[in-house]
């Protein structure tokens, strides 16, 4: 391609070097004067960073953070917290005169004596979803890709911590208004907690002041909502950043791109526009859903009142899943001593959510006790590579969403005309089979791309162009892959030889196998290393390439003779001038 | 170097890739690579870096945006003062928008497409304008230096040294039993949270105070909910199911003030809330010892699920069974309430009836076990178990 570089925009003539502005100049030399961060600064504001689009899932949960932050200030501006009984005389006329908390008078309020106060109710509801959701698929990004490896398994741990509180924040805001449906929630809540033993009664009365609902629920979860769980989540994001510009982000491997370097754009200018421009994006798209998109109007639910309850109660869809998991659970309690213990509630709403929550905090952990790798990594696997580990994620997906679908068994008994009952017991045993199945599937699923790939790289990719020979055998012709895809592919680590390892006997130096518990830790690690690593497909030698090559070769040369030659025979066809057509380069 | 930056997998450098000899790095890992780094590909300029038209284009369309979003910006503004959120003082009919409220739904979109064009704009003049040089920079492992850890090293061994804290016992560990009886004030001043289960029980502070106990006594009349109006047997159909109150929910005193309010009012709902259902008296399947406790085969069971507490509404006539709808527990009222499906685990506690001296249902007592949900506790306190 030729272009006339000696136009090339000033702007874009040299990476780096900069000559400093005078004016801004005066003002940083003022600022360093006083705070001396220009150590720090040089070296951060050209930092680099890689360019991929699911690098950007982690900034969209940072950006609805600060958009929750932003719209909830506003709200606080005119939300009471107050369970106090007052008569509602306000604008929206069919809850005039009605008993309510001042809690759920003020939220009408909001919603339709504020000027944009629905809005920005709305926009904080929508932005509250959006932020679980985008630290869950952002979570998905860095496990399936292997980021969660050394250096980076304490960012992993906080990233847990972040969704869990994310969570917990989400069901304090949800349940905020002293609404039908969130009042509802929280005396479903009151009933989890009752349900601990020997505490349980205590606590629900030391948290509700008293005996549900008692007056003092809605001040006590608002200050947890705007000020210790933010606080939280503000301290964890900040360390959960300062530990991405210190471990530098991960990279996908390509040409170029190593475990030494980091290839990519600068901070300043081009990764402070593009993810300020984000911001603007997701905030903007976050007020169009405000604006067009109706999220829990409390004011069709009616204020909470302890008799009453509406059909279809759903929590937010981020409570699904541990619901769903309470509706499907059998119905088992047991009454021994004089003493309840209600397994029915106890093991879907508190047991299984805190072993969900310890298996996701341990997972990076866990695989590096099984893999003993103790390498940095920077360079990131595609899923297809770690396939028991991408199996793994995959299996506690389909969990996560038999669990939250059996959430909301009862919407879909009604839509598809099931029976409850018949829903129920297969979510009792999907659960744990569809798991089992998804698993087996994903790796199976891996391994293939594996071998695809390898085939891609030995044999080239198949071109579409069927090839016929001279003795009228079909054959479809593969051209070898561009140098850069092929090394894409091979930039990947060798998978150990697992079936080696783990001798039974005496070692060389005729050291006999550890015994007792060791060794059986030993015996597991080993097993589940051959689940691990045994099945998965290597990339090619440098022989296997080189035969491959060969090979391709070989078939060039065969083909040879009909390069050049469009010898489709519909040259043939009847329709076409024949004079000067020949069969073969050759003729 | 440290141990593992030497395992970290053998990848030439760029410098070295571009000239070609990727083995002398050394190490089997490299020998085994099949290929070598081809190296950053070269720069390909935009349009916009040599073509000059095409780069003050480029200008013109980020103007424009940034310009769009001022527009929507002062329409906010606009829409703001002109849209009424509730039809106005007058209570007329609210403006709306594709049956939105017009506010809201005016607010939302001018405000989402100012935010939403600044950030087009941004993201358009770091793609187009702004330098797309990529930039190689060097990773440095995340742990120190073996001096710096050496260094630290010495610094702790150096402070425990000198505070003497491994040779002091006796002020290491007193200090540690103080700061850890701390956390007793710091426990203890969570106490006045709330009442025990057992204060409030036996404070009388409120009618039906305590988990074991409700506002139903000897005598209180069975009323509609809503309405507060006593039932009588005649009042109901076979097949008829009313969500029901005690009468005290809506009882005033000789001055017109409510007996119960606020919080109080709010409790005793949450466990005195009531289902009356109506069946043929010979459908009705008694547990033992409640053959009295239906008046003309009307029975009341507690609407509060023994679940998890959700008030349970949604009856089937025929089957006589009735739906949770938070979890779908499911309740044969036909059968003493017992659990027919779903993940409670025991009966609805059934309150028995009777009938007072003018005709209207009334309870015979309180209910006989704690309503809602299970407790540690519940067994022991129950005046009736199973």
């Amino acid at each position: 391609m030729s272009i006339d570089t000696s136009r090339v925009a000033t702007t874009n003539t040299t990476a780096a070097t900069a000559s400093r502005p005078h004016r801004i100049g005066a003002v940083a030399e003022w600022a360093d004067d006083r705070l001396g961060l220009a150590t720090m600064a040089k070296k951060n504001l050209r930092k680099v960073f890689p360019d991929h689009w699911s690098f950007m899932l982690g900034e969209i949960a940072l950006w609805s953070f600060v958009i929750l932050l932003l719209s909830g200030v506003f709200l606080t501006l005119w939300f009471t917290p107050s369970m106090g009984e007052t008569t509602y005389e306000g604008t929206y006329a069919q809850m005039r005169g009605i008993e309510m908390s001042e809690a759920f008078a003020s939220a009408l309020r909001l919603s339709f004596d504020v000027r944009g106060g629905l809005l920005m109710r709305q926009i904080h509801h929508w932005a509250a979803m959006l932020f679980v959701a985008s630290m869950m698929i952002h979570l998905l990004r860095v496990f399936f890709t292997g980021a969660h490896r050394k250096p980076r398994e304490l960012n992993w741990a906080i990233g847990a911590l972040l969704l869990l509180l994310g969570t917990l924040e989400g069901f304090t805001g949800y349940s905020l208004p002293d609404d039908l449906l969130s009042g509802t929630g929280i005396r479903a809540a009151d009933g989890f907690i009752k349900s601990q033993p020997i505490v349980g009664t205590y606590m629900s009365f030391f948290l509700f002041g008293g005996e549900f609902p008692g007056d003092q629920i809605i001040p006590r979860l608002y200050i947890v909502h705007v000020l210790l769980i933010p606080g939280l989540l503000l301290a964890l994001i900040t360390a959960h950043m300062l530990l991405l510009v210190y471990h530098k982000h991960t990279q996908w491997p390509g040409p170029g791109r190593t475990e030494q370097n980091v290839v990519g754009f600068p901070m300043l200018p081009v990764y402070a526009a593009k993810a300020g421009g984000f911001f603007f994006i997701i905030f903007g798209i976050t007020a169009l859903m405000g604006g067009l998109l109706s999220i829990n109007p409390v004011w069709k639910f009616g204020p909470y009142d302890p008799s009453k309850v509406t059909a279809g109660s759903q929590p937010d869809w981020y409570m699904g899943w541990p619901d769903g998991a309470l509706r499907i659970m059998p119905n088992w309690e047991t009454h021994i001593w004089g003493h309840t213990i209600s397994w029915n509630v106890l093991l879907p709403i508190i047991v299984l959510p805190m072993l969900m929550f310890t298996i996701l905090l341990l997972l990076p952990f866990i695989e590096a006790w099984i893999t003993g790798d103790k390498r940095d990594h920077h360079l990131l696997q595609r899923p297809r590579n770690a396939p028991t580990r991408t199996a793994t994620m995959v299996a506690l997906m389909t969990m996560y969403g038999l669990f939250w679908a059996a959430g909301g068994n009862d919407i879909i008994a009604i839509k598809l005309h099931l029976s409850i009952n018949q829903i129920t017991w297969f979510m009792r045993f999907a659960v744990f089979i569809g798991p089992v199945i998804a698993f087996l599937i994903a790796r199976r699923w891996c391994i293939s791309l594996q071998r695809k790939d390898n085939d891609d790289l030995l044999h080239g990719y198949e071109s579409g162009i069927i090839m016929r020979s001279p003795e009228g055998g079909y054959s479809e012709r593969h051209l070898p892959l561009s140098p850069a895809h092929a090394y894409r592919l091979t930039a990947r680590d060798r998978d150990p030889q697992v079936l080696d390892e783990l001798p039974t006997g005496p070692d060389a130096n005729g050291v006999e196998p550890r015994s007792g518990i060791g060794s059986r830790l030993a015996g597991l690690r080993h097993r589940l290393r051959v689940l691990m690593y045994a099945d998965n497909v290597q990339k090619p030698t440098v022989q296997e390439l080189e035969e491959g090559h060969h090979h391709a070769e070989h078939e060039h040369e065969l083909q040879a003779p009909m390069e050049g030659h469009a010898a489709d025979g519909h040259q043939f066809d009847g329709h076409h001038l024949v004079e000067g057509e020949k069969l073969r380069a050759d003729d | 170097m440290s141990d593992d930056h030497n395992h970290l997998p053998a990848q030439p450098g760029d410098e070295a890739a571009d000239h070609g000899d990727h083995g002398h790095h050394g190490g089997a890992l490299v020998a085994d690579e099949p290929l070598a780094n081809p190296g950053l590909p070269e720069h390909a300029w935009r349009p916009t870096d040599v073509d000059p038209a095409a780069e003050r284009r480029a200008e013109r369309q980020i103007a424009t945006l940034f310009g769009l979003s001022a527009v929507s910006a002062v329409l906010f503004v606009v829409a703001y003062v002109v849209f009424d959120i509730n039809g106005g003082a007058d209570g007329e009919d609210v403006q709306t928008i594709f049956g939105l409220g017009a506010s809201n739904v005016a607010l939302g979109v001018t405000l989402g497409l100012a935010l939403m064009f600044i950030g087009i704009g941004l993201i358009q003049w770091a793609r187009k304008l702004m330098s797309d040089h990529e930039i190689v920079e060097m990773r440095h492992p995340a742990r120190s230096s073996d001096e710096d850890r050496a260094e630290t090293l010495q610094a702790l061994a150096l402070g425990a040294e000198e505070s003497g804290i491994a040779r002091r016992p006796l002020v290491r560990n007193s200090m540690l039993g103080a700061v850890g009886v701390l956390l007793a004030p710091a426990v203890v001043m969570l106490r006045d949270l709330g009442p025990t289960p057992n204060q409030v029980a036996n404070s009388d502070a409120y009618p039906g105070a305590g988990l074991e106990n409700t506002v139903w006594e000897e005598g209180m009349r069975v009323v509609r909910d809503v309405v507060g109006t006593p039932v009588r047997p005649g009042d109901m159909q076979i097949g008829d199911l009313f969500n029901a109150e005690p009468e005290i929910i809506f009882e005033v005193d000789d001055e017109g003030h409510p007996v119960l309010e606020g919080v109080t009012l709010q409790i005793a709902k949450s466990k005195g809330a009531v289902v009356l259902v109506r069946m043929l008296p010979e459908e009705n399947n008694p547990a033992p010892g409640r053959d009295n406790w239906a008046v003309d085969g009307i029975l009341c069971y507690s609407k509060i699920c023994t679940h998890v507490g959700c008030p349970i509404s949604l009856y089937e006539k025929k089957t006589h069974h009735l739906l949770c709808p938070c979890h779908q527990s499911t309740f044969d009222l036909a059968d003493a309430a017992k659990v027919v499906f779903g993940p409670a685990a025991r009966p609805l506690p059934q309150l028995p009836l009777m009938v007072d001296d003018e005709g209207y249902l009334v309870a015979q007592s309180d209910f006989l076990e704690p309503v809602g949900p299970s407790y540690w506790e519940r067994d022991s306190q129950a005046s009736t178990s199973e």
